[in-house]
């Protein structure tokens, strides 16, 4: 593919007096695996929403493979990218089946390609096929992102957008999913950009870690490089969060 | 079964059929308002403030009066329709109380289906943006389907509404489960109004029960229970509403009554004649005094029995009062002048408003006339029917003998009498052919300013049937035919307490006296 899979061009938003992304730009190449990290407020979230048209920039301008966002019907370039974010939001009227082979119906497919596409799903995010019958109302947590991220790769896209995807859930869960998603990622040839508030989970999943702060970009770039090259005492003092805490916890447990 | 119960059920294929239709066509139209509205609302907070508050103001519009307000709105409507397309429409009975029915059944549908739309879960509906769908889609597979039993809820609500309010359609001139209660009411057939209440109490719950059947399928998401709840209300309705489709066409002659078993009685005569003849009635009873004449003159009745001085004042707006016959030979020439309206005649009785009292409390007080209660009025209660107050003819006698009453209070004609029995009203404005003021012994107090005005029973006929030679034949022969002393006793058959007739039976029985009075 020529030039990246998603291009930002100045993007700003606000809203009233407050402006929460300042003249933005971005390239993420296809295959790259992105965190967005920063304190709440940064405009992460609204950077993210911007490529999928949930919001619209007052400013600026966004490309995802070669399109204009602004000018792409808002339904068609969503079906072409999966959205997983923290509250799930699975449809509680349908079966975990049908909430799974929701965009591919939208897209028309036909019945049995999507039947057997929601079986490779379910084994892909490693959820037993018997729950495919179920209401989502009858899954745990971790089950019911599983069946989220499948929801979000049925109809087979090569731009994952995640917004604190694992933030809901208990740790061991969420290290179990980050890890299977990493390897979904590698395996599908994903290009995945990732909201957390979590560090460690950036530096564990990501390969590049991009720092929001008011509005801006304050550090860009893959984990190690930032916590060498970066002068910035805010980006500082957030990626040294996950190793003062490893150090803590390794004296604290003897290892 | 006693014979008031059996004349009831008799009754009821024909009550219930048109009172379940008006629900069911109410509330479907309100359902097809309402939703988009509650969607267009849930959409904008700008628009959904206004239009919930609006609906919340028609609500506080008692259901009588909005029935009733549709009937002159309707009536200038259909007049600016004949005058510009030469066609106009009925504006009583079934459209008017269709549109006010509406109204009432929009409020608990609007305001459920925007709660239920608006309370939904931000995460499902961003959900459902971010995989693709549209907002058509999102609308009809993720928001309708999510809020479906909360809207259902307010479906139920509106449709006990509409099913209880449906019964206020009678007076305005269409037939439903309120005939039951309003004649009833009037001829103090208890039987009849508790068989009215009953039957309207029997469907509000039925429909409510089958719908909740349709909210629970909803809610638990069974689609069993929600086809079935569906079909047990097709199948309810539809058989409920088989025997109007057994009526036929459309009545070939519409007779008119008032609120009072007079007029039921002399409705019941005159259809009974027509029926005679071969020809097919519908009776249009309960019809407010301003409403009958309009509904005449509109040509939506075509025959009615009114009172020359009630039309004298009301109608032509006169305050004079010239004498028995020049009010009748005046009545006759206007009326044809003014709307094409056919006096037929006399029937040979006066009901005019007549103030009564006890006969014990009279004699007590020393009142035989106006004059003597004009002294004593100050200590007095009077005791009025719910429009005398605001007659033109209280205005007259007001000024002419110069009253002043302590209080005055209204009551539906039968409670009148019951409160003047009961001491609650000192006099009362009866009326002169009423079975009652000789039943309970009354004195009839004496005017003599003539302050009131005569009021000969007249048949009026519309200006489309003035002549239908059918019509004037069937009914001329009434024409002078009843004395006032066969007219109370007909009429008190119907009021008293113990075996009492139904006004159809009382109109055989006159039939039968005036045979006898021919073949003397």
């Amino acid at each position: 593919m020529k030039g990246p899979l998603i291009l930002l061009e100045r993007a700003t938003k606000r809203y009233g007096p407050h402006t929460v992304l300042e003249a933005v730009g971005l390239k993420v190449d296809a295959g790259e695996f992105v965190a967005l990290v920063g304190g709440s407020g940064s405009g992460k979230t609204t950077l993210l929403k911007m490529i999928n048209g949930l919001i619209q920039p007052d400013e600026g301008r966004i490309e995802v493979a070669g399109e204009d966002v602004a000018s792409a019907k808002p339904y068609a370039l969503r079906r072409r990218i999966g959205y997983v974010f923290q509250e799930v939001g699975l449809f509680p009227h349908l079966s975990v089946a049908e909430n799974i082979g929701i965009t591919p119906r939208l897209l028309g497919w036909d019945k049995a390609r999507a039947a057997a596409r929601v079986d490779t799903l379910l084994d892909l995010v490693a959820l037993p096929r018997e729950v495919a019958a179920r209401a989502p109302a009858a899954l745990s947590g971790g089950q019911r992102q599983r069946v989220g991220v499948a929801r979000a790769l049925a109809a087979e896209p090569t731009l994952m957008l995640m917004d604190e995807p694992f933030g809901a859930l208990d740790p061991l869960t969420r290290d179990a999913l980050g890890s299977d998603y990493r390897a979904l990622h590698d395996r599908l040839q994903l290009t995945t950009v990732m909201v957390t508030h979590d560090m460690a989970e950036a530096v564990l999943l990501a390969d590049r870690i991009v720092v929001l702060g008011q509005g801006r970009i304050l550090a860009d770039g893959p984990p190690a490089a930032l916590l060498r090259d970066s002068s910035d005492p805010q980006v500082r003092a957030l990626l040294e969060a996950p190793k003062r805490q490893a150090a803590r916890l390794n004296e604290r447990l003897g290892a | 079964m006693s014979p008031a119960l059996a004349a009831a059920f008799e009754l009821l294929p024909d009550y219930l059929g048109w009172h379940v239709l008006l629900s069911v066509s109410a509330l479907l139209l309100g359902l097809l308002i309402s939703l988009p509205l509650a969607i267009a609302a849930s959409r904008s907070p700008r628009l959904r403030w206004p239009v919930l508050a609006l609906a919340s103001l028609i609500q506080t519009v008692p259901s009588l009066a909005l029935l009733a307000l549709f009937y002159p709105l309707l009536l200038a409507v259909s007049a600016l329709s004949t005058a510009w397309t030469g066609h106009g429409f009925s504006a009583l009975g079934f459209l008017p109380s269709l549109l006010a029915l509406t109204l009432y059944s929009v409020l608990p549908i609007l305001r459920n289906t925007v709660t239920g739309i608006t309370g939904l879960d931000p995460a499902v509906l961003q959900a459902a943006d971010g995989v693709g769908m549209t907002p058509r889609q999102r609308l009809l597979q993720v928001e309708l389907p999510l809020a479906a039993p909360m809207i259902m809820a307010g479906v139920r609500t509106a449709a006990v509404w509409t099913i209880g309010a449906a019964t206020l359609s009678t007076p305005v001139g269409q037939t439903s489960l309120g005939n039951y209660i309003f004649a009833g009411l009037q001829t103090e057939n208890w039987v009849s109004v508790l068989f009215g209440c009953a039957a309207a109490a029997i469907v509000a719950m039925v429909a409510d029960q089958l719908l909740g059947l349709v909210e629970t399928g909803a809610r638990m998401r069974r689609r069993g229970l929600v086809i079935g709840g569906l079909a047990g209300l097709l199948v309810g309705a539809g058989a409920a509403m088989a025997p109007l489709a057994g009526l036929g066409g459309p009545a070939t002659y519409v007779v008119g009554a008032k609120n009072f078993s007079e007029q039921y009685i002399l409705a019941e005569l005159m259809a009974g004649r027509l029926e005679q003849g071969g020809a097919t009635v519908s009776r249009k009873e309960d019809l407010g005094s301003a409403v009958a004449y309009r509904a005449l003159a509109a040509g939506e009745l075509d025959v009615y029995v009114d009172y020359s001085g009630t039309l004298w004042t009301a109608v032509l707006g006169r305050t004079d009062n010239p004498g028995r016959q020049a009010v009748l030979s005046g009545l006759t020439t206007e009326l044809k002048r003014r709307d094409g309206v056919l006096v037929l005649g006399s029937l040979g009785f006066e009901n005019a408003y007549a103030f009564a009292m006890r006969a014990d409390r009279a004699r007590e007080l020393g009142i035989a006339s106006l004059e003597d209660l004009a002294r004593q009025a100050p200590r007095l209660t009077l005791g009025t029917d719910i429009e005398f107050l605001s007659r033109p003819e209280w205005t007259s006698v007001e000024t002419a003998y110069k009253l002043r009453f302590k209080a005055s209070r209204s009551f539906q004609p039968t409670f009148m009498y019951r409160a003047l029995q009961g001491g609650e009203a000192d006099v009362i404005s009866a009326f002169s052919s009423d079975g009652r003021i000789a039943a309970d012994r009354l004195v009839v107090l004496a005017d003599p300013q003539a302050a009131i005005p005569p009021y000969d029973a007249v048949i009026l006929i519309s200006a489309k049937r003035a002549g239908d030679r059918r019509l004037l034949d069937a009914l001329r022969p009434l024409v002078g035919a009843i004395p006032v002393e066969a007219m109370r006793a007909a009429n008190y058959s119907v009021d008293r307490d113990a075996g009492k007739a139904t006004p159809a039976q009382a109109a055989q029985a006159l039939e039968a006296a005036m045979a006898a009075e021919a073949t003397k």
